[in-house]
């Protein structure tokens, strides 16, 4: 019998879930032992071709990474979508949208126009610009349509699993890949992560107090950080409260806050909102104006609170800057 | 006032209102039994306390279709549960800084205190807020097809729990 095939793609991404799934080590033999990579464009040279002429259904599993944000990112899940049985939306931006997805704070043409113009370190005194396609004597040559707004992978085809992190932590993927291996994946939609919060995790848990009450606001340059307290209590914005755990508190050990890569807890819809809550509520003060000053010393709510997640949000972008000019 | 803006502007506004059981709603009732009249474009929804109020319900509410949303909590010091409103002026207060920064205007979301005796000042409130969102327009929000991530089933991880920290709020 010959083995399962699963697949690898990459959309919006940065190339550290790539990175991840090369982080297995040894035990990427295993994978390669009991299935056969079909597709996996940053390693191994098969092409767009190769998986169309697959039949329907025939890859088992699609690990696909990134946020969703141009015509050919698209057309690939779509095609990958068609070839698998099951597809996991692999990391942050495959799962909500990710660093990517804070691109819905501004639109397509004010993207351009920043990258093709206006940043100090741009040069471009023929104001060229990407276009979707241009005439040349061998033909027509084209380009992807870059969308004004970033959909999380859910949002652009169905989504049979999430591996949430940036990257995936390596244990996650590992668990994840066994499950498949034995065909013990749990029921569709689910998020392939224990669905506790970090902060039961942590290795400071001890030291936060029943009650945490704030009169400021810290980021972590302005203050020595305290290596053995709970961060939330010395001030720091530590997301674990309201994070899904299993990354095995590696920004705690690194003596930073969390900040949130690995979504919520199933319990809470809008990661933002729910961390906004939690973090608000912190305050200690019930006048008007010190809670506004207090507050204000948060320097920047969106994306503070949204920044793995504001695709996947129920506000799902900015409206300031929303113009209709990029939708597919 | 009302008439002039509703002949010259015909946008009738969906306005979902958070009212606390203990205060504002009962002022909502008192006016009501007061046979005062009101904009008829806010929806009530009574919850037991505006510390109660979860910003998630704001936005679920401006996503699934309201061009505004009224938050009616007891006037400081007099919460029933001592504290409920100073949270939810909190929340209220760091959700408007981000709804300012992705463009949800001002006058969309709004917090008021009402004690159970101010039906008058539920009509004056409701009445404003309604002119105020007409003003400002539709609300329509983009909004994608996607499944409701977070009701996910988590049976494979029995041990799922939340954390203390989710619950200090
Ligand atoms: S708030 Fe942060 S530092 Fe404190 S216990 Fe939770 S994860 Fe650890």
């Amino acid at each position: 019998m010959s083995k399962p095939k699963i697949a690898f793609y990459w959309c919006a991404s940065c190339g550290g879930c790539e990175e991840a799934v090369v982080d297995l080590n040894e035990d990427i033999l295993d994978v390669v032992a009991a299935f056969d990579i079909v597709f996996w464009p940053v390693a191994l040279d098969f092409k767009r071709d190769d998986v169309e002429a697959m039949t329907d259904k025939s890859i088992a599993v699609s690990f696909i990474n990134g946020a969703v944000r141009n015509s050919e990112q698209s057309e690939m899940v779509e095609l990958l979508r068609s070839k698998s049985q099951t597809v996991v939306a692999f990391g942050s931006c495959a799962h909500l949208g990710g660093i990517p997805g804070l691109a819905n704070i501004s639109n397509r043409a004010e993207i351009l126009e920043e990258v093709y113009s206006k940043s100090p370190a741009v040069i471009n005194e023929n104001g060229t610009a990407p276009r979707e396609e241009i005439e040349v004597p061998e033909g027509k040559l084209e380009l992807p349509f870059l969308w004004n707004t970033v959909k999380t992978l859910d949002q652009a085809i169905d989504v049979d699993y999430y591996l949430p992190g940036c990257p995936p932590p390596v244990d996650i993927i590992k668990n994840a890949v066994g499950a498949i291996m034995k065909g013990e994946l749990p029921p569709k939609g689910t998020v392939l992560a224990p669905d506790i919060a970090l902060c039961e995790d942590c290795p400071r848990k001890d030291t936060k107090p029943e009650k945490i009450l704030l009169k400021e606001y810290k980021r972590p340059h302005e203050m020595a950080v305290d290596p053995t307290q709970c961060l939330l209590t010395q001030g720091l914005l530590c997301l674990g409260i309201v994070t899904r755990k299993g990354c095995g508190s590696a920004c705690i050990n690194g003596n930073m806050p969390c900040t949130g890569c690995m979504g919520p807890v199933s319990q809470a819809r809008d990661y933002g909102a729910k961390a906004i809550s939690s973090i608000a509520s912190l305050v200690d003060s019930n006048d008007e104006k010190e809670i506004n000053e207090i507050l204000e010393e948060i320097i920047d709510p969106l994306g503070t609170f949204y920044r793995y997640s504001l695709p996947a949000s129920l506000i799902h972008r900015s409206y300031q800057k929303s113009s209709r000019q990029g939708e597919k | 006032m009302s008439d002039i803006n509703k002949s010259s502007n015909p946008f009738n506004p969906r306005i979902v209102a958070f009212f606390c059981n203990w205060c504002t709603y009962t002022a909502a009732d008192l006016a009501g039994t007061a046979r005062m009249t009101y904009a008829p474009n806010v929806r009530v929804v009574r919850i037991m306390c505006s510390g109660r109020l979860d910003p998630q319900f704001i936005l679920k509410a401006l996503r699934d279709g309201a061009d505004g949303v009224l938050i009616g909590g007891c006037h400081p010091g007099d919460c029933h549960y001592q504290e409920g409103n100073y949270k939810a002026l909190r929340r209220f207060t760091l959700l408007k800084r981000l709804l300012e920064s992705i463009g949800i205007e001002e006058g969309r979301v709004r917090l008021e205190w009402i004690a159970a005796s101010e039906g008058d000042k539920v009509q004056r409130v409701i009445n404003e807020m309604t002119e105020t969102v007409r003003r400002l327009g539709p609300l329509n929000l983009e909004i994608p097809d996607a499944p409701l991530k977070g009701s996910v089933i988590t049976e494979h991880y029995p041990e799922a729990a939340v954390s203390q920290g989710a619950s200090n709020e």
